[in-house]
This record gives C-alpha cells, structure tokens and sequence, in this order.
C-alpha cells in the first residue's frame, strides 16, 4: 500500500494515498471538484479546466495533479467557482447546445454543471458556429455542434485490438473529434452505447434510442452532479 | 399597496412559456390580487396604456417585427425579465442560425418535402410582413434585460417564484429542480 499523506481542501484536513491525484483524493473523502473531460479510468489531460483549483496562489488542474503533503487547496470558494461558471459559459456559447432538441439532455453533464453554479445566462455573446453532424455510421450520430473536445471517447472507445474508433481532425478552431468510417461500419452495439455513455454531452447518439427517458427520472433531474461524491 | 403592472409577448416563440405561465394553476387568482396586466396576448391589450413595472419576454428576434416591439417593451417597462430558453439563446428558430436566409426561405416554400401547393413557385414577398433577420438573434444581444428564467418551458414554480419575488421585494430561492434547460 502507498504512503497516507494529509493535504488541506478548503482548510479540512483530508488523507490521501501517495500518487493519487487532488480529484481521486477529494473524492474519496466526500469533497467534489467538477471535471469534465477527466474521466475514471483514462489517463487524465486536464484540458477542459473545469476543475481549476487554486494551490499557492496558482491555478492548477485537480485531474492531473497529484496530491502532495501539507499542500493547501482552495476549491469551493466564490473565486473558483466563479472561473469554472464562466468555463461552462464559454463552452454554451462557442458550440450549438441546444438543449431543448437534445437526446442527451437531462443525463448530460455539461448541462448538469450549468445547473449546479446556476447559469441562467452565459456572460458571452453566442457565436453560433456552422458545424456538420455525421450519421453515415450505421450505429451511432456525430454531432460536431455539441462536441467539446473533451477526447473522452478516443481515450476509451476501442475494439478488442485496441484500435481506436475516434480520432482528431486538424487543428485549432477547425479542431473536430471524427468517427474512423470503416471501423464505424462493424461497430457492436455495446460499443456504441458506451460510446454515447462516456460522451459527456450529446455529441456522440447510439440510433434508435430518441428521447427514451421521461423528464423527471433522468439522471441530473432531481440531484445536482457530484452530490454522489459529497457527504 | 398599488398593484404592479405586468405585460408579456411572444416574438419568436411557440407561446409554451405563456402556456406554463397558466401553469401556475389556481396561484393565478392570487396573482391577480397583486397584479395587473397590460399589453399581452393574455387580455389582448395591443398597445402600453401606462408604465409597465414587469415585462415578460417570450421568444427571440427573428424579424423586424420582434425587434420594434422588444424594443418598444424596453422602453415602456422597468425590469424585462427573458423568458424560456428562446429568449435566453434562440431556440429552436435559432438553428437556422449560420443557413443564408435565401436557403432557408427555398427549402420553407420551394424545395420541402412537405411543399404541394406552391405551384406558382412564390416566396413570401409582401411589403406587409416583416423583415427576416440574418440570424435569430436573443433578446439580451438586442436589448438590456434585467433577469433571466431559462427552460423549454420554464417551470411554473420557477415563474412564480420569480413574479413572487419581484413583486414583494424578497429574496428569490432557487430549489435545483425548477431551473432547467429543457
């Protein structure tokens, strides 16, 4: 077993296994920093920024930092929380998320984290991109107006020989998350539910399932994101 | 206690978020003891007869009609409250954002699959309508709006809540499960 350390999280003294990062540590005892491109299981990339946290004065990213001895967290403060608001704003309004037409809405976490820091409007002005939507698969939609480049499903959506289904496509703000179209053409239908499973928004659909869950019994319906990891 | 005065229109929305305004079941008989209505499609008043303390935006602007009376509403009321998701962002309309109007107006009356008796091949051209915008535009990027009140529609209780608030000077709390998107 790895050495217990002690780090401060907004002044509570939590224990932590050396080599766990401030998110896995936080997390275990019950404290929730947001993530969202962060994802158990994958090799963290701290791109999305949603967990900045504040250590020395410094932003870092809770996913990709690692938890140390005696260091000094500032997580759920006005600060913080203001800077991951306008994190989730600047995502609403450099894609197409329209809630309302949205398969995933209700079980989506981007939008999950807009209700939790209560964005009732982004500070920014909408940008309204054109962006294309990718349905030639047999199994599953791309829908590049939701994507938000997170890499969760090129980091975990592989066949049994470990060749990945998605893939980046040029770079910058042409940036896209594209599907391979031979491998897309045997895709089972496991592997295109966790496909939709692990997008964290609406990007990546499983066809044939629409909107097969009543509002109400959706997954962030009745308890905000994270209250699974608070006490 | 002078009652405060209400309005509320619909630019371009589905009248779903005056839908959930109804919602607010028989609530609507104490809102009537602490308001009054003015220009609405609730009582059908067309034009303000006085100052306004609240108005109620439903949808965005899409034409040159939404625009003039969001416009004259900004002028007329105090606080302009957006409400549902259309005025917030767009909507719905707003997915045609980034299509050249030109195409949008073929495909409505020309090439649909749905379009039978356009046979004259005509689009929509008299100098009575008006003005489609560029792009479907909310109402917060035309005028300054005082509060927002998203959902698709926003939920009763939330608009309640909200007009409770206004109205009395309290403090509004915002239970998780009233504030959604959709």
């Amino acid at each position: 077993m790895n050495k217990t350390i002690k780090l401060k999280i907004d002044g509570k003294v939590i224990p932590a296994e050396e080599g766990q990062t401030i998110v896995q540590a936080a997390h275990s005892n019950g404290i929730y920093i947001p993530t969202l491109c962060n994802f158990e299981g994958a090799k963290p990339k701290g791109c999305c920024r949603m967990c900045t946290i504040k250590i020395n004065n410094r932003y870092m990213t809770a996913c990709t930092t690692p938890a140390a001895d005696g260091m000094e967290v500032e997580n759920n403060t006005a600060e913080i929380n203001d800077i991951r608001k306008s994190i989730i704003e600047l995502l609403f309004v450099s894609g197409n998320h329209f809630c309302p037409s949205c398969e995933k809405s209700g079980n989506c976490e981007l939008q999950a984290l807009a209700y939790r820091y209560e964005m009732m409007v982004p500070r920014f002005p909408y940008t309204f991109p054109q962006k294309g939507v990718d349905a030639k698969s047999p199994k599953i939609v791309k829908d590049q107006n939701r994507c938000i480049s997170c890499k969760r499903c090129i980091k975990t959506i592989e066949d049994e020989q470990g060749r990945k289904y998605f893939a980046f496509k040029d770079r910058g703000y042409k940036l896209e998350v594209v599907i391979d179209e031979e491998m897309a053409k045997t895709m089972t239908d496991e592997i295109a539910q966790l496909a939709m499973d692990n997008c964290p928004v609406g990007s990546i659909l499983k066809k044939e399932i629409g909107y097969n869950e009543p509002i109400g019994t959706r997954k962030y319906d009745k308890k905000p994101i994270g209250s699974e990891f608070e006490v | 206690m002078a009652k405060k005065v209400i309005a509320t229109t619909s630019l371009a929305g589905c009248f779903g978020c005056h839908m959930s305004i109804l919602d607010i079941d028989e609530r609507i008989l104490d809102l009537i003891e602490l308001v009054e209505f003015n220009k609405s499609p609730i009582d059908d008043i067309k034009t303000f007869t006085k100052r306004v303390d609240i108005g109620i935006i439903e949808g965005g602007c899409c034409n040159s009609e939404n625009v003039e009376v969001l416009k004259y509403f900004r002028d007329n009321c105090d606080i302009l409250i957006s409400l549902g998701e259309c005025a917030i962002m767009g909507g719905l309309p707003a997915l045609r954002n980034g299509i050249p109007i030109e195409e949008c107006l073929q495909e409505a009356y020309l090439d649909g699959p749905t379009v039978k008796l356009n046979t004259k091949k005509i689009l929509p051209n008299d100098a009575e309508l008006p003005q489609l915008l560029d792009n479907v535009y909310p109402c917060h990027e035309v005028v300054k709006i005082d509060y927002f009140l998203p959902g698709c529609p926003p939920r009763a209780d939330l608009i309640w809540d909200a007009l409770v608030a206004l109205i009395t000077g309290s403090e509004m709390d915002l239970p998780y499960e009233v504030v959604k998107f959709d």
